[in-house]
């Protein structure tokens, strides 16, 4: 008797928790907002997908929030940036994660600021995105954060004195780099000895390559994404060149390239703050979840948006967002609560201060027999 | 009596023109202050305005002179860039905070300039026809943003700094124009109601333009150059004039746009650009001013009604584009289209829906 | 020595134009359209033969092949359903066509492949590299010159000699004329896409082992640059766009090698304008004659 009593207790317990759950869950409505077609798509599909996949999860863990994904398209561009933000809140977001590329963030954001809107971007690191904002918080380092990193990270481990510098300057993210990374290199007595360029459209890079290596270049320095990268170092492969290469986090995904000869990237070092070969647990759970949903390899944009998706919970929670509040009533809410948190994600160990710029630790990498090995 | 009806058509088409503008905007204006209208849709008022211009604009070009300018992107970029540099040297030196008069300066500046640079691009370019005029406009439009991506301005203790290729300017000044990074940190001052006057303007200036005695001689030059040489007409100097007119009007609309968002990159005007703007053209129909305002608007707004598809938005649009091109140029089907609407003809001669 | 080395650099780019500007100028003298959708079948070119190799397991000649057949396919598919219907239509409607068939194929492009960028495989075209008295030279480069020679030579023969390549030239020279002589000028048409967009895929597979890097925005830019290379040389004529290809390509590594690599494209640009402000039909083509 005493038994049965007990065992209807307990499953009326369990019954009234589950109505709990049921009735309390909060639906967070999340707009993303990156360039899903055109030439940047491979960036916004992945932030996407990376947001999806931490969507998915948290909502069949069925816990207080349930996510309700929203996705726009901005092209990559200043001016459908405004349009997919707009549609967005008319969509009833209630914050957003985005935009993915540096220049449509600051423009979206700008207009985000005087709507009062909270945007958390994963992969806009320009300081141009947080800068006069109080509403914009991002998840990767700043353009000049890594820019001084890497030349402090060079001189300290004596890697070589003489570089040659290659970037985009037709690009925000690879300019905002390079201006940080040549002064603070000068400083430290590294000597540059060549700086080259090319843009979006750039193929041949025949004359980057020979202008570092007649130099006598010993580094080579790439704050640039990896598809371009890939271009070089086939290209140094060609001329028999073969100085230190130095890359940022957008070199991450070389090595899940289709079709790349990784032997291309022997040697290779970044600075970097997440890889998919990692046997860190929840990164193996999240890139095995990836590539089940999507059959890829999730580059460090996805990884970004995925982190993105949990601090805006963690956020939330913190703030006390409910499912009825406008995204104008969660902005101010939102922001003092995200300066409060921390969050272990799978790109590090991550708090903000009131600028909007994250603090996490980058770590060094090297590529050896096509692994990422860490030191 | 034939040569009245011709004017009585020109004048119908002409009100009708402004009546639609006009209307449009009135309505817009309504439910703006009703707060009917959707943020999306209010959001693209200004964008959709610029646009018109430049439509119109290289209507002007295209249609109604008849060369094929693949880099009218190239002044828009002229005039965005102006705009936002003189827009932040009257408030940073000359401390005019009054958002209007600003916008009005730097939209004239921006004219102003994007005329001179057209200017001088039509003096070598007139002299080609055809394709090769259109490579070479290709060509400018691109050199200009190669430009423009290493330019540097700033301002700082009442003074202007500008730098090209290498950023060599003093520490802890405000940048205006920071190469790569565009023009930044623009206070946006851009208004619907400032748009609606430039689209006026616009319409004024061409239909004025087309149906003057300048304006004959343009299209006689495009229609045969050696016959219209023969009676004594100009052509290079009517030639220079739609071209410099579309490039002030270019640059006007660069201005407004420049200055409705926070801030331009030099990758906003590229070829494709260029391209979507001719899209425009074409499909209003050349030399059909409505048309280019209507299209204009059509299209600005078809991508965003698209959104629905998500990824597929942009396949629709390059289909829909593929399909109005052939339904409306193919002699046969284009028959059976008139023959199917012949009886509804009469009543429908007011033109389609400018919204 | 570093001249030496700038002026291969420039030859191995400059024949890549070279090769796609073939298929501008093709098309272009017989059809008198900008195919702007040419690019973008190159871009389809590549992928083909990435999936032969890398997904298939075809050898690499097999592959190139595969990709000819379904890019020649793909080429009459598309003059027959979107060209065919405007060939009276205005030049311009035409050339608002083939951009939307240029964002069609990339469209597409994106949806089966992804965004994700492809490194096209290694094969007997890029795998070496040779060494020319201290020079290092891609046997790409080598591939990729050969290839245009034996082309421009074989186009030349086949419009010269052939039945179906007369024919071409008479169409090219007055369309009408030639359909009064009895020349199937849709037949006309229809071949010289399927030639054009086999040269394309041929282009393709070349770009991509010279710079192995496949998006579905590849062709683009390469295609733009070659339709000015093909505008510098004399558009319709094969030789003149060969010539330009190759000048263009030394242009551009020249002007980024001894000037600024940030002014590269824009001094590719300025010479273009001088050349045909002072050769206003470009360095080989036929001046036309206006007639009263």
């Amino acid at each position: 008797m005493k038994k049965l009593v007990a065992l209807m207790m307990a499953l009326a317990m369990l019954l009234s928790v589950a109505s709990v759950v049921a009735e309390d869950a909060i639906t967070l409505k999340i707009a993303h907002i990156g360039p899903t077609t055109g030439a940047a798509a491979l960036y916004g599909l992945a932030t996407l997908h990376g947001a999806e996949v931490a969507a998915a999860e948290i909502n069949e863990a069925g816990g207080k929030y349930k996510i309700e994904l929203i996705n726009e398209d901005d092209e990559h561009n200043v001016e459908k940036v405004i349009n997919a933000y707009n549609a967005a809140l008319d969509a009833g977001a209630q914050m957003i994660l985005g935009t993915t590329t540096s220049k449509p963030c600051e423009a979206a954001g700008a207009q985000g600021y005087t709507d009062r809107v909270f945007f958390l971007t994963p992969s806009a690191s320009s300081t141009a995105v947080i800068e006069d904002k109080d509403n914009v918080f991002q998840i990767c380092f700043t353009d000049p954060n890594q820019g001084k990193a890497s030349a402090q990270y060079i001189a300290e481990h004596k890697l070589g004195q003489k570089i040659a510098v290659i970037y985009n300057n037709a690009d925000v993210y690879s300019t905002g780099i390079r201006d940080t990374f040549v002064p603070t290199a000068q400083e430290l007595g590294l000597e540059i000895v060549s700086e080259t360029t090319f843009t979006d459209e750039t193929t041949d890079f025949t004359v980057q390559v020979a202008d570092a290596q007649n130099a006598g270049a010993e580094i080579v320095f790439l704050p640039i994404y990896y598809t371009p990268a890939s271009l070089i170092l086939k290209t140094a492969a060609d001329k028999a060149y073969k100085p230190i290469f130095f890359g940022v986090d957008g070199m991450d995904g070389i090595l899940s390239v289709e079709g790349f000869d990784t032997s291309l990237a022997e040697g290779v070092m970044l600075l970097t703050p997440f890889v998919a070969t990692s046997t860190d647990e929840k990164v193996v759970n999240f890139v095995t979840k990836y590539q089940a949903a999507y059959n890829e390899i999730p580059i460090q944009f996805a990884a970004d948006a995925y982190d993105g998706i949990y601090i805006l919970v963690a956020a939330a929670e913190k703030a006390g967002i409910t499912s009825e509040m406008s995204a104008e009533e969660a902005c101010d809410l939102l922001i003092a609560a995200i300066q409060e948190i921390t969050v272990d994600g799978i790109t590090g160990s991550m708090t903000w201060d009131e600028t909007g710029a994250v603090t996490k630790t980058p770590m060094a990498a090297t590529i050896v027999n096509g692994e990422y090995v860490f030191e | 009596m034939k040569l009245t009806k011709a004017k009585r058509n020109k004048l119908i088409y002409n009100i009708v023109t402004f009546a639609l503008v006009i209307g449009a905007f009135l309505i817009l204006q309504s439910m703006i202050a009703n707060k009917t209208i959707t943020r999306s849709l209010k959001g693209q008022l200004v964008p959709i305005c610029c646009w018109i211009v430049m439509a119109v604009s290289l209507n002007l070009v295209i249609g109604i002179s008849g060369e094929l300018s693949l880099g009218h992107a190239g002044f828009m970029s002229v005039g965005a860039y102006t705009g936002a540099v003189v827009s932040g040297l009257l408030m940073h030196v000359y401390d005019i905070q009054d958002p209007t008069l600003r916008l009005v300066i730097a939209i004239v500046a921006g004219g102003l300039l994007a005329g001179i640079v057209g200017a001088l691009i039509g003096i070598p370019v007139l002299r080609l026809r055809g394709d090769y005029l259109a490579i070479v406009t290709l060509a400018f439009g691109e050199i200009i943003r190669n430009l423009v991506n290493v330019l540097y301005i700033g301002t700082g203790d009442g003074r202007l700094y500008g730098s090209f290729l290498n950023k060599k300017l003093p520490e802890g000044i405000t940048m205006l124009v920071d190469g790569a990074k565009g023009a930044v940190k623009i206070k946006p001052i851009s208004t619907f109601t400032a748009g609606f006057i430039l689209v006026l303007i616009t319409l004024v200036v061409v239909l004025n333009l087309v149906n003057s005695r300048a304006g004959r001689a343009i299209k006689a030059c495009r229609d045969n150059r050696i016959a219209a040489e023969s009676m004594g007409v100009n052509v290079t100097k009517y030639k220079m004039m739609a071209f410099v007119t579309a490039a002030v009007l270019a640059g006007m609309a660069g201005a407004l746009y420049g200055l409705n968002s926070s801030t331009v990159v030099p990758t906003q005007f590229t070829f494709n650009q260029s391209i979507n703007v001719l899209v425009f053209v074409v499909l209003g129909g050349l030399g059909n001013v409505l048309g280019s305002v209507i299209s204009a608007t059509l299209l600005t707004i078809l991508p965003e009604m698209l959104r629905a598809f998500a990824d597929y938005r942009m396949l629709v649009y390059a289909v829909v584009l593929i399909l109005v091109m052939i339904f409306t140029n193919n002699p046969t089907i284009r028959s059976f289209l008139n023959r199917l609407i012949a009886p509804f003809k009469r009543k429908e001669t007011t033109g389609g829906d400018a919204q | 020595m570093i001249f030496l080395d700038n002026l291969m650099n420039g030859l191995s780019l400059g024949s890549i134009y070279a090769i796609i500007a073939l298929g501008y100028t093709m098309v272009y003298g017989i059809a008198k359209m900008l195919n702007f959708a040419h690019g973008d079948v190159i871009m389809v070119g590549a992928y083909i033969a990435f999936c032969g190799l890398q997904y298939w397991g075809l050898p690499p000649i097999v592959a190139i092949l595969a990709a000819m057949v379904v890019c020649t396919v793909l080429g009459i598919t598309i003059e027959g359903l979107a060209y065919r219907p405007l060939r009276q239509a205005a030049s311009l409607a035409v050339l608002i066509t083939a951009i939307g068939m240029s964002y069609l194929l990339q469209n597409v492009a994106l949806m089966i492949w992804g965004a994700n960028p492809k490194s096209f495989p290694r094969t007997f075209i890029n795998s070496s590299i040779l060494h020319i008295g201290g020079l290092n030279v891609s046997s790409a480069t080598i591939y990729t010159i050969l290839a245009n020679v034996v082309i421009m030579i074989a186009l030349t023969l086949f419009t010269a000699k052939t039945k179906m390549g007369k024919a071409m030239r008479c169409v090219s020279e007055d369309r009408g004329a030639a359909e009064l002589m009895g020349i199937n000028v849709n037949r006309t048409i229809s071949v010289t896409f399927a030639i054009g967009s086999a040269l394309a895929a041929i282009a393709g597979v070349l770009l991509c082992s010279s710079y192995p890097i496949l998006q579905p925005t590849t062709g683009s830019m390469p295609g733009i640059k070659a339709f000015t290379a093909a505008v510098f040389g004399g558009i319709g004529s094969i030789p003149g766009a060969m010539l330009g290809g190759v000048l263009l390509g030394v242009i551009e590594i020249f002007g980024k090698a001894y000037i600024s690599t940030e002014l590269g494209d824009a001094i590719v640009f300025a010479v273009l304008i001088v050349v045909l402000l002072v050769k206003p039909s470009g360095l080989l083509g036929k001046p036309v004659r206006e007639k009263v």
